[in-house]
């Protein structure tokens, strides 16, 4: 539907020019000049230029839009300033030095200042993009632009005949005509309309789909799987460590003598078994974690960290020191005498964490924590997390936006929005806490790649050291498309399997793309 | 005297199911929370009695399972070596009603093999296992629930019966409010506004009371009628001529004539309750992970990864198949006027 400016290649996940022909960074990092592609049109025929890209930026800016966006352009709390220099040329003007650079402007979808002009002056510019708007309304410079749909069934898309890109022989692209989502409700009937043969490509796809479809493979040969290996998600155990004080919640505080102390999570983390989680509830199709980097964000990863495997023995050393003991019938009791009991949340929509947690339970059990799994509703189990704090520990998961550590701001720095064992820290709560803030900080501002690597290495053996969540196992990204279905060019970052969608085509009778 | 034997074989077989739920510790030959993470998703133990070489054995035997290397859930017998069927063997140690304790198992087979008679689930645990403990919770609150729900239903319909009058209309027109309320629904309201998380005794009496809350008013309805004629009888209106008390009129030749009714109620609720109790349980509203119940051991069948590729998840929905039956048998020969009152 829309595009950014420079694009993150979803495989090899670098920077590439989109819509900008080319781009120059200043030396200091602070000057981004951006040279458009001249002769651009919108999907109505409309040209497309600087002052479409100022307007752009206008809206995502705009205090009253709302736009998730505006965090990302805004640095240190001072928004980007951004000028047109001439008809094809914009400056934009950070208010200090970014180290991700030019990679913030993937997907900031560039607007049609002509359609949206009005109704930002108005006021009504939310509205003006509802469900329910027409898709002449509707103008963007993406592959593909709506065409008439029925709401709540899907998404109907058709090829944009303004799209910029051509192919090597100069036929232009996208060589679809037709891209429709579907709306299905959850997995199992997603699989059933492709096995049905009502979609062609189901992504993303879950471990138990895949094995079902890898069963029944001689019945449906037309049918390719693939896994793409580690994803950017992590699956984690949140304890909650929010200053509950003003909350009035007695008992969870009283779990937080447990929880709060680092060798507590310390042994829970040991005698969690991560090799059966990738077994049992990913049937191998995912990689077990020691700290919340995936394997599949290889620039970043420290690789020097220990990967311990499970150790109940270990487990009960570190809770014997720490002044735990047993009962006759090895129930965990703490220094004080009280046996150790909680509960862990999960989301009933989610299997494999479901799945998880009750494997969790299994393992804590033989440690003699008695530890009780419940599963709440995606919303309630959110509100819990990040509202009320009423919840003991949590099994959730994370997703990295791009594989580079300043899209992850949110998560490390002590004020972040998703800082979610202990939100709204006024200030650190602990020392190390405050080390990483100005580990990632200086991360942000950092432009030399190896220097950036450091800072960030640290910042996971920090992680791993004192252990804020417990970093359990990251699912592989699984898709299946039809084996006629050619040139399909997945990532392992949304959008999966339709990352090269403008390229993908359908082969004639006969040939297949499967490897 | 065909029904007559039929009622016979259908009381065995309730008693039986009873029996082994009372008795589970000794009847399942694994823990309800074992769980072997070497055995997920194992399909049912094959029982041979020929071995590889062509010899009959007399006693039943297993082979080990084993996964196949590189394929995750393929099992594969080892052949190698057989491990015959035992009876009373001994096994994992239990605690019975926290008196007796004991190691004797019903069947079994000697580790390392093992015997999954219904396979095992995604966590490895014996689906046979589960199913015996889960008949325990299904059947008492099932059992209990419907005592509870006749016991309400016989006092309100009694209250209607003898007062009459407006205390008559006014429960009678509320009984029939509730009656007309969907009852899955109110199983599903009533379960909401209760605390989620709550320990496994206090979510079995939860459990309980909301099934035998929902279900009390058919039977009201009933007893009421019952009440009402029996009180029209002529031994009852001369008991009442010749001085008899309210009270000892009541007990002594009113309350006496509901036995039949309280019988057969008794004979289609519990089999009702039994599955509403399985139906709040596959939902997710029953008592928590990981004790069982037979609604909870379902739950994976709503996922089309169990119908497509563990088949064996549907073995315990065959195996419920007899109870419910006999259940119905004793009902519809209960409420045949052919048979004596006092079989």
């Amino acid at each position: 539907m829309h595009a950014d400016l420079i694009h993150i290649n979803r495989v090899s996940l670098k920077t590439e020019p989109a819509l900008a022909k080319s781009w120059k960074v200043s030396a200091d990092g602070k000057i981004i000049t951006i040279k458009l592609r001249e002769g651009l049109r919108f999907s109505d025929g409309q040209p497309f230029d600087a002052d479409d890209v100022v307007f752009s930026f206008r809206v995502y800016q705009d205090e009253k839009i709302h736009s998730p966006q505006r965090d990302l352009l805004t640095i240190n709390g001072k928004p980007i300033a951004v000028e047109r220099v001439d008809t094809y040329t914009v400056r934009f003007t950070l208010p200090d030095t970014y180290a991700a650079g030019e990679r913030i402007f993937d997907s900031v979808a560039m607007l049609p200042r002509h359609k949206l002009e009005k109704s930002l002056a108005d006021g009504t510019l939310a509205k003006q993009w509802a469900l329910n708007a027409a898709p002449s309304d509707i103008a963007g410079l993406g592959p593909f632009r709506f065409r008439p749909y029925v709401p709540g069934q899907q998404i109907a898309l058709e090829r944009n005949p303004f799209y910029w890109k051509q192919d090597k022989s100069g036929v232009r692209l996208p060589y679809l005509s037709e891209l429709d989502f579907l709306f299905v409700a959850n997995e199992d009937a997603q699989l059933l309309r492709f096995e049905s043969g009502d979609t062609d490509v189901l992504s993303p796809m879950s471990a138990s789909s895949y094995a079902i479809l890898k069963n029944s493979a001689n019945s449906s040969p037309n049918v390719c799987l693939n896994d793409l290996g580690a994803s950017l998600e992590f699956n984690f155990l949140d304890f909650n460590l929010n200053d509950v004080s003003s909350k009035n919640l007695p008992d969870v505080q009283r779990k937080q003598t447990w929880f709060g102390d680092v060798r507590f999570r310390k042994a829970v983390s040991s005698a969690i078994d991560r090799d059966a989680l990738v077994r049992l509830v990913y049937g191998g199709r995912a990689t077990p974690l020691w700290e919340h980097v995936t394997p599949a964000d290889k620039a970043w990863i420290n690789t020097s960290l220990p990967r311990p495997a499970r150790s109940l023995d270990q487990a009960r050393k570190i809770l014997k020191d720490a002044g735990y003991s047993w009962d006759g019938d090895g129930n965990l009791k703490d220094p004080k005498g009280t046996p150790v009991s909680f509960t862990i949340a999960v989301s009933v929509s989610s299997q494999p964490r479901s799945k998880i947690a009750t494997l969790v339970q299994q393992d804590l059990g033989d440690l003699g924590m008695n530890v009780q799994v419940v599963p709440l509703e995606f919303r309630a189990l959110l509100d819990r997390v990040f509202n009320t704090f009423d919840y003991d520990a949590a099994v959730l998961a994370l997703t990295s936006g791009d594989a580079d550590p300043t899209s992850e701001m949110n998560i490390w720095l002590s004020s972040g929005a998703t800082h979610v064992w202990h939100l709204n820290e006024a200030s650190p709560a602990t020392p190390w806490e405050a080390e990483i803030d100005r580990l990632m900080n200086q991360q942000m501002t950092t432009v030399a790649y190896k220097k950036r690597k450091a800072l960030y290495d640290r910042v996971q053996e920090i992680e791993q050291q004192n252990l804020p969540f417990i970093s359990l196992v990251s699912p592989n990204v699984l898709f299946a498309a039809k084996k006629n279905l050619g040139n399909v060019q997945p990532a392992i970052i949304e959008p999966y399997a339709l990352a090269g969608v403008d390229q993908t085509y359908f082969y004639e009778k006969g040939a297949n793309s499967c490897q | 005297m065909r029904h007559l034997s039929l009622l016979r074989i259908s009381v065995a077989v309730i008693a039986s199911f009873y029996l082994v739920a009372i008795a589970a510790e000794f009847f399942a030959p694994y823990g309800f929370a074992v769980s072997d993470r070497e055995h997920t998703n194992c399909p049912p133990t094959r029982i041979h009695v020929v071995d590889e070489s062509g010899h009959w054995h007399l006693r039943p035997f297993v082979y080990r399972y084993v996964e196949l290397p590189g394929e995750l859930e393929s099992y594969q017998e080892v052949r190698s070596q057989r491990y015959p069927l035992e009876f009373f063997i001994q096994g994992a140690k239990y605690k019975f009603a926290n008196i007796l304790s004991g190691r004797r198992h019903l069947f079994g087979v000697a580790s390392p093999a093992s015997i999954f008679i219904f396979g095992t689930d995604e966590y490895g645990r014996d689906q046979l296992s589960r199913f015996i403990y889960g008949a325990r919770i299904s059947l008492i609150v099932g059992t209990l629930a419907a005592a509870v729900a006749l016991f309400i239903g016989l006092g309100v319909g009694a209250l209607c019966g003898t007062f009459g009058g407006w205390v008559d209309v006014v429960i009678m027109r509320f009984t029939e409010l509730f009656m007309a309320l969907p009852w899955l629904y109110l199983l599903l309201a009533v379960r909401a506004i209760l605390p989620l998380r709550t320990s496994a005794s206090v979510s079995l009496l939860i459990l309980l009371s909301v099934v035998a809350l929902v279900g009390w008013a058919k039977p009201a309805r009933l007893f009421r009628g019952v009440i009402l004629s029996a009180q029209e009888l002529d031994f009852v209106v001369a008991a009442s001529v010749i001085g008899g008390g309210k009270w000892y009129v009541f007990r002594r030749h009113v309350l006496p004539q509901t036995g039949s009714l309280l019988l057969t109620q008794a004979a289609l609720l519990i089999p009702q309750f039994v599955i509403a109790e399985v139906t709040l349980s596959f939902l997710g509203l029953g008592v928590g992970e990981p004790i069982p119940s037979w609604g909870s051991i379902l739950a994976p069948l709503a996922r089309y990864e169990s119908l497509a590729l563990h088949w064996w998840l549907v073995l315990p929905v065959c195996a419920v198949v007899p109870l419910f039956f006999s259940y119905h048998e004793v009902t519809s020969i209960l409420q045949r006027d052919d048979i004596p009152p006092m079989m």
